[in-house]
């Protein structure tokens, strides 16, 4: 369904004066989500991952370049298909409820995404009631405005504005945070019930405990790249199953398993400073050596999985 | 002891009450931990206990004073969303500066690189932004700590770090924390007793 | 994120575009520059044009009558042979200095006002809240035209009014402003590391305030210089032998028909240009102070 392959992303900016700095927040990228598929990028808060999301939609802003390639059912996704298809064949699950136009009521901005969908004017209200019923939310929320919402409830209209339509891809970010437990299962099982349809979605979240339970697959996003590809059951069990030694050092850190912080090499930075540096993950790891610090990890695969690490 | 005497919060003369008829102590070096759903005034009772917000009813103490109005609050605290608590137009040495000096060792066990200091929030991860607000709130007049939803933003690796370090500094010097967090498995691992709200 | 810290290198190839980039035009943010730097020049200009040429051109000349544009008069002659750019650019400077002095005004009121009205408690909220409401539901104009009549008219009365009415807007965005800041988080917690009341509006208010604020003065000219123009074409005030802008555009109405186009369009273009010049300048400043749009 979606094929990302060498993905880059690449903004200047200025810094005092006149400047400039060339930021590359992604690199290398790849990603792939088969039809009914629920793909989970993990990674940390503030690595870039959402701008991924906003590469596939065709949303970055001005001053960014795009390099590599983003298939969509086989074809690539050229600035005016993405056009084309946002909104209608692919669709983004925004973080918050700030994303709304905070001056119509949801009931009229789930219509209105229903039309874009391609449902005919006078059946858009019939599809959003069925969608509002669906996700259980009352029929009066209609008639509230975004800021009059809960966290919960916003939620729900979210994910009932992205999937009125036909949408074959979702994007979801960060679905689970700043909700309950409980809320945010309830917002990973409706996710899952699009998936379960036969529609793709990808997954953007730093939470692996809430997301990894209802994905299929799972992909480790560190400083801007995928380090490794993974089915999602390999969190399941011990960390051995994964290959990468950031996703085995992300799995003992979290709090049901060992709430292990790691070895203290230098606490170094989450993110790598060069673009000609070598693994992003070397100055943390455990196995690392002077190769690793020179070139850039190779891409292994081991069937659909795969790993960019020289030890693994 | 910090202490939430009969503490109760509404909004509105007629609301309905968030908070109602908390009582609650933490002690020195004391971690307790508080839980419940979203919408249950966690986070009003954290920021009650903070003084951030002046209770409809009841007091909070602190080794049986009320809260001081001025000066340094012996009670600090951290939110979820630490790009809020930086001013974004000032240097983070400077917005560091601001509550004190942290040592080195303090930062370096933060994982906070001294290159961050020269940068803008806006030019930090979330992640590398809730390391310096820590590293500030955890002063030598700091005798309680108001975590909320401290690490909920964070990856795992940053998580188990931030936790790690936060507690032997706070178990050192015997500073009490209030823990709020929805996770039952991170409240089971850092508290030794858990309030359910 | 990686990061390299390197200046774009130039475009290769053609000279003028070589020149561009050593000019620093083949950035967004020299753009920007460049832009307000062409917006003080302009400023700068009209008095001293004003000065160079004197005041000869404003005499009349009955042997230089209705004399369309030509070399020696750029903005051709009026029906008393008096040169109209001479006549223009003494408008001009007239509508620099009422802007100058209404903008500034209406910007101190307004700051005085916004922060009054955000901090002072409710009482004055209340009370600024209605001022700011009264003036904004009576027409602009009328508001103008009777607080000019109130003062004693004249030119002082076109500056009162101009500076009187040009507030409220500026007064909403920035008791908007300090209501925001003084909830900010940042601020909040400033004050529970024991920071008085005084040093945490001077250390974090006051650096978010300043941009708006600089950003309000400088869009109010715009408005100031109109409305100035606009009063002087209604006749309200100004001495019809005054060089004011609108008191040309009013004079040139008679002679429309007549054929002596000149007389109302070359004025009126060139405080078209004035007012967009103090657009431009707003609207870039803006652009370069806010962090999100500075880095782009």
């Amino acid at each position: 369904m979606l094929t990302v392959t060498d993905l880059s992303i690449r903004f200047e900016r200025y810094d005092r004066g006149l400047t400039r700095t060339v930021l590359t927040p992604v690199h290398h990228l790849d990603l792939d989500i088969g039809p009914g598929e629920i793909v989970a990028v993990i990674g940390a808060s503030g690595s870039g991952k959402s701008l991924l999301a906003h590469a596939v939609l065709g949303i970055l802003p001005d001053n960014c370049r795009v390099d590599g390639e983003i298939r969509f059912k086989g074809d690539p996704l050229t600035p005016a298909r993405q056009k084309a298809l946002r909104g209608r064949e692919m669709v983004l699950v925004p973080q918050s409820v700030g994303f709304l136009n905070p001056l119509k009521n949801v009931g009229a901005q789930v219509r209105r995404a229903a039309i874009l969908g391609g449902a005919a004017g006078r059946d858009a209200p019939g599809i959003t009631d069925a969608a509002f019923a669906r996700y259980g939310l009352a029929p009066a929320v209609q008639a509230l405005f975004p800021f009059q919402v809960s966290g919960g409830m916003a939620r729900r209209v979210l994910t009932a504005t992205a999937t009125v339509g036909r949408a074959d891809l979702i994007v979801a970010d960060e679905p689970t945070t700043g909700l309950d437990q409980e809320a945010a299962q309830q917002s990973m099982a409706f996710l899952r019930s699009l998936a379960d349809e036969g529609r793709s979605v990808m997954v953007i979240s730093h939470d692996l405990s809430a997301v990894v339970p209802v994905a299929d697959r799972v992909a480790v996003f560190l400083s801007g790249t995928t380090v490794e590809g993974a089915p999602a059951g390999s969190f399941n069990g011990q960390p051995e199953a994964l290959r990468h030694p950031y996703s085995r050092d992300m799995w003992r850190a979290l709090p049901g398993h060992g709430f292990d912080p790691g070895p203290d090499r230098a606490a170094g930075p989450t993110w790598s400073e060069g673009e000609a540096d070598g693994c992003p993950y070397v100055r943390r790891c455990a196995r690392a050596d002077a190769a690793c610090a020179d070139t850039f990890p190779p891409k292994r695969h081991f069937g659909r999985d795969f790993v960019r690490c020289r030890h693994a | 002891m910090l202490e939430a005497r009969g503490v109760g919060h509404r909004h509105g003369r007629n609301g309905p009450w968030v908070v109602r008829e908390v009582d609650l102590t933490v002690a020195p070096g004391e971690v307790v931990g508080l839980f419940g759903p979203s919408g249950a005034g966690k986070t009003t009772l954290g920021n009650i206990l903070g003084g951030y917000l002046a209770p409809e009813a009841g007091a909070v103490f602190v080794d049986g004073a009320p809260l001081p109005r001025r000066g340094y609050l012996p009670v600090q605290c951290i939110h979820q969303h630490p790009e809020l608590a930086v001013n974004p137009r000032w240097p983070l040495s400077r917005t560091l500066r601001e509550a004190w000096s942290p040592p080195e060792a303090l930062l370096g066990a933060l994982g906070i690189l001294p290159g961050w200091l020269g940068r803008y929030p806006h030019e930090l991860s979330g992640g590398e932004l809730q390391r310096l607000v820590v590293a500030r709130a955890l002063g030598p007049k700091t005798r309680y700590l108001v975590a909320d939803e401290m690490t909920v933003m964070l990856d795992a690796l940053t998580q188990a770090r931030l936790w790690r370090t936060v507690m032997d500094h706070c178990r050192e010097r015997g500073v009490g924390m209030l823990v709020i967090s929805h996770d039952v498995a991170l409240l089971s691992r850092v508290c030794s007793r858990t309030i359910s709200l | 994120m990686r990061a390299a810290r390197t200046v774009f290198p130039g475009s290769p190839g053609l000279a003028g575009l070589r020149l561009a980039e050593a000019l620093g035009l083949g950035s967004r943010r020299g753009r920007w520059l460049w832009a307000m730097g062409i917006c003080l020049a302009v400023f700068a200009a009209v008095p001293v044009l004003a000065w160079l040429l004197g005041d000869a051109g404003l005499e009349p000349d009955l042997l230089a009558r209705n004399q369309p544009p030509s070399l020696g008069h750029l903005f051709g002659t009026d029906s008393l042979g008096r040169d109209m750019l001479s006549r223009t650019v003494h408008g001009l400077v007239l509508s620099l200095r009422v802007g100058l002095l209404a903008a500034a005004a209406s910007s101190v009121l307004a700051l005085v006002l916004g922060v009054a009205s955000a901090s002072l408690g409710r009482a004055a909220d209340g009370v600024v809240s209605w001022l700011v409401d009264i003036f904004m539901t009576v027409p602009h104009m009328v508001l103008l035209i009777l607080i000019s009549f109130a003062v004693g008219g004249g030119a002082r009365g076109v500056v009162i009014a101009v500076a009187l009415t040009h507030w409220p807007a500026l007064t909403r965005v920035i008791r908007a402003e300090v209501l925001q800041l003084r909830g900010a988080l940042y601020v909040q917690t400033a004050r529970r590391f024991g920071q008085g009341p005084l040093a945490v509006a001077a250390t974090h208010m006051l650096p978010h305030l300043l941009p708006q604020f600089l950003i309000g003065l400088i869009l109010l000219f715009p408005h100031a210089i109109l409305h100035e123009a606009a009063l002087s074409f209604l006749g309200v005030g100004l001495s019809p032998h005054t060089p004011a802008v609108g008191i040309l555009l009013a004079e040139s109405m008679r002679h429309l028909s007549t054929g002596y186009w000149w007389l109302g369009i070359l004025p009126g273009a060139a405080l078209l240009a004035l007012v967009k010049c103090f657009d431009i300048l707003g609207y870039n400043l803006d652009r370069l102070l806010d962090p999100k749009t500075s880095q782009e």
